[in-house]
């Protein structure tokens, strides 16, 4: 497996993973409380939704697109995503941030959909069809995202699948065998990780991309070529590793 | 109308997040690569290494940015 195909597997499964811890916990505060068939119902449609998309969206970027303006595109709109998960993650670790809490989330879901009024709708419960629609949909749209820029600029939408699809069943699975919320489960580091995967490839293919810009239209070429996505991730990890240590001693002093 | 503001909204929400200025900064950073790729004949190489500076530039400020306001909550 070459750099870029293991780097498209890591990020997408890690970025799945971790959207699906947040989606399941809706979905089970939905299926404990309201009944699992509309809630399931919900989740069905939300994934079909997901992969209309991620066909349609896919198959005109890749038609309509040159290479080198596809890499602009896509590696931009990766490098203002990973900023903004690195962003966060960094102000997590440094202590500026809370962390993401599970237990709490699935309370307050818990609240309110005991809170809310009885309506059928097309047979269905329709507050729970609609919250774990919205879960899944939304939490889904950003793996979306992640397996089309990552699978379109790799040339292997199929694994990019593949790696969210490895990192759905695992949380789903340790969902459903645990049955309640995955509270343990290290999403700030995860999220984290995905941060800098992400801000490493979106660097790497918005640069590539300006090449259309140039006289042939034609993607600049890194300086040693894809080894230079290593380099990348090493700068990166150095920059949020350097801002982490210089942010949180000073977070610890102002709690104390 | 309401439709598409909520609809303008949620990918707002969606791809520029919380903190604009990243999204600036990138497309600043971008735009001034182009330039430079569509005015002078610079190596890749340098190409590369500028743009990649002026993106830790962003993100940096970003976080310092987003670090100020936490304390001055």
């Amino acid at each position: 497996m070459t750099g870029d195909a293991l780097g498209v597997v890591a990020a997408t499964t890690l970025a799945s993973g971790v959207e699906f811890v947040e989606a399941l916990t809706i979905v089970l505060a939905m299926g404990t409380t309201r009944g699992w068939r509309s809630t399931l119902i919900g989740v069905g449609a939300a994934l079909a939704t997901l992969a209309v998309i991620t066909a349609l969206a896919g198959y005109a970027l890749k038609s309509w697109l040159p290479e080198a303006l596809l890499q602009l595109v896509v590696g931009s709109l990766l490098l203002i995503f990973g900023l903004q998960w690195l962003r966060k993650a960094i102000l997590r670790a440094a202590g500026l941030k809370a962390l993401h809490d599970e237990e709490d989330t699935f309370r307050e879901e818990v609240e309110a959909a005991r809170a809310a009024g009885e309506e059928r709708r097309l047979g269905l419960d329709w507050f729970a069809f609609v919250v774990s629609f919205k879960g899944v949909f939304l939490e889904g749209l950003e793996i979306v995202f992640i397996v089309i820029t990552f699978g379109l600029n790799a040339d292997s939408i199929a694994l990019a699948t593949v790696g969210a699809a490895i990192g759905g069943v695992i949380v789903l699975a340790a969902g459903l065998a645990l049955h309640k919320p995955l509270a343990r489960v290290p999403e700030n580091t995860i999220k984290f990780v995905v941060g800098l995967l992400l801000s490493t490839f979106g660097t790497f293919w918005a640069v590539e991309g300006l090449g259309w810009f140039g006289p042939d239209d034609a993607s600049l070429s890194w300086p040693g070529g894809d080894a230079a996505l290593l380099v990348l991730l090493a700068a990166w990890c150095a920059l949020a590793w350097a801002t982490v240590r210089l942010l949180a001693p000073r977070a610890r002093q102002e709690v104390a | 109308m309401r439709f598409v503001k909520g609809f303008g909204r949620f990918w707002w929400d969606f791809i520029v997040g919380d903190d604009w200025r990243i999204a600036a900064g990138v497309v600043v950073v971008l735009a001034a690569g182009a330039l430079l790729v569509a005015n002078t004949s610079a190596p890749d190489g340098v190409v590369a290494a500028v743009v990649a500076v002026g993106i830790v530039a962003v993100a940096i400020g970003s976080i310092a940015a987003s670090a100020l306001r936490a304390r001055g909550r």
